[in-house]
């Protein structure tokens, strides 16, 4: 099985249904895990119970870039190997890396709020994040402007790989425009200091996220193809209506020519 | 070659005579200057410490503003389609375009940027300091621009979606062009290491601007 094998949009159907369910279990039981463990895991000496916030947080950053990534590989899909289901994958995950990120900056801004004692700060990585939600949601603008979903699909392509080029020089212009105004970055970054009892139930949710963002695009780009062949269907039907009314309009002009033709 | 001279001078000629693309985008530019005081008061040291920005903001607007007519009065036409097939290659012939929209409608508003700096309380120095920046980064601004016009034209819409799609990748090109302005007026870093980094911001885009713009209009053009 390897990927050109997926480019048959019915055996990718078939595929993904045998699939899905057994993503979806292991989706809720890491979950589960995941979120058993960050209930158990001790408080911080500082920042007491909120820093449970990190457990949702941070895979919902990580994944947040992760789906910009998995965006370009299927717009190089679309552009080089020409794959037809790549653009169905880039379509599908816009969307999801969206809310992803909102996630993100939402919980963020939560957990700012205690903290900080403000919901938003012009820090670098919260601003950076934001420039990433308005460029998913320019992505889906582009989608929606335009019926034809091949059209919109090269188009989207360009995009997503010019903001793949793009998002690592934003994210270093904004880190420096922010050491430029402000020298005491709040942000305290735990990196490898993290105690144990963090890093792993942290670790679980990472791959508990992504899980869930295999299954959510799995199925979002079985939709996805499901409308396009609706879509194709209500165009041939609508094409057949139109090409019968055609007939008949022709065979009853005909008749009337007919009938004029008695008269004369 | 004499293809590519060719086209910069009828894209010029164009812009320059036709509806006046160019010096539109020098009176929006104005416009938006003089608009500033209405907001923010005529305190003029508040507009001299804002003005740097205000003056980025303005030329940042006003190139955008101009950036819709780049391929779509040639696709309207048709002599798109003539430059998509022709022998000089669409990437070559893409910059060419931009090259010549810089010249007509980005040239001057760098020329104006004086006289707006007088308006703003801006020195000698630092109106100097801030045409530099607009010399080294607004042909960023046309050839990043420029990937949002072929997408426009491809897709058949323009104006307000082209502007989502291309001002967040200008951010760089902002926090670089009033970082350097800013260091030389207020301090306290050197100018040299914002500008820098703001002339290779044009180069790069230089490199992607025209590569991607001719991917889009080659796919995207049936």
């Amino acid at each position: 099985m390897t990927l050109i094998d997926l480019a048959n949009p019915t055996r990718f159907l078939a595929l993904t249904a045998r699939v899905l369910p057994w993503l979806a279990a292991a989706t809720v039981l890491l979950l589960a895990i995941g979120l058993y463990q960050a209930a158990l895991a001790p408080d911080d000496y500082q920042q007491g119970a909120t820093v449970k916030i990190m457990f949702i947080h941070v895979p919902n950053a990580w994944l947040s870039m992760f789906v910009w990534g998995v965006m370009s590989i299927a717009s190089l899909g679309t552009l080089v190997w020409r794959h037809p289901l790549a653009d169905v994958a880039a379509k599908a995950a816009a969307p999801i890396g969206a809310a992803f990120t909102f996630l993100a900056l939402l919980t963020g801004s939560l957990w700012g709020r205690p903290m900080w004692g403000t919901y938003w700060e012009w820090d670098a990585r919260l601003t950076s994040v934001l420039i990433l939600f308005l460029m998913y949601l320019g992505l889906m603008a582009l989608w929606r402007a335009v019926d034809d979903p091949s059209r919109a699909a090269r188009a989207a392509a360009v995009l997503t790989l010019v903001g793949a080029l793009n998002l690592p020089i934003i994210k270093f212009s904004v880190d420096w425009w922010n050491t430029l105004h402000q020298p005491a970055s709040v942000m305290r970054m735990g990196g490898s200091a993290l105690d144990k009892s963090f890093l792993i139930p942290l670790l679980v949710m990472a791959v508990a996220f992504t899980l869930l963002f295999v299954t959510l695009h799995l199925a979002a780009m079985r939709n996805e193809i499901l409308r396009r062949r609706i879509r194709s269907l209500q165009m041939m039907q609508a094409s057949r209506v139109a090409f019968s009314n055609e007939m008949g309009a022709g065979s009853r002009g005909q008749n009337a020519s007919k009938e004029i033709g008695a008269a004369g | 070659m004499t293809a590519l001279s060719a086209l910069i001078r009828r894209d010029i000629r164009i812009a320059l005579r036709v509806g006046g693309g160019a010096l539109i985008g020098v009176l929006f530019f104005l416009t938006v200057v003089v608009l500033m005081p209405f907001a923010v008061g005529p305190d003029l040291a508040l507009l001299s410490r804002l003005g740097p920005a205000i003056l980025w903001l303005g030329a940042l607007l006003a190139s955008l503003l101009t950036l819709d007519r780049l391929f779509m009065a040639d696709h309207e036409d048709g002599s798109l389609d003539l430059i998509t097939m022709s022998r000089t290659p669409l990437e070559l012939a893409c910059a060419a375009k931009a090259l010549a929209h810089w010249l007509a409608a980005g040239l001057p508003l760098i020329v104006a940027t004086p006289v707006l700096g007088l308006l703003l309380n801006l020195d000698m120095v630092a109106t100097g300091a801030v045409a530099l920046t607009l010399l080294a980064g607004t042909p960023a601004l046309t050839f990043t621009g420029m990937i949002g016009a072929a997408l426009a034209v491809t897709l058949h819409r323009g104006g307000l979606l082209m502007a989502v799609l291309v001002l967040p990748l200008s951010i760089p090109v902002l926090i670089f062009g009033v970082a350097a302005s800013q260091a030389v007026i207020v301090g306290p870093m050197t100018f040299g290491a914002p500008f820098s980094i703001l002339c290779a911001l044009s180069l790069v885009s230089l490199v992607i601007g025209p590569f991607a713009a001719a991917a889009s209009l080659r796919h995207g053009l049936d």
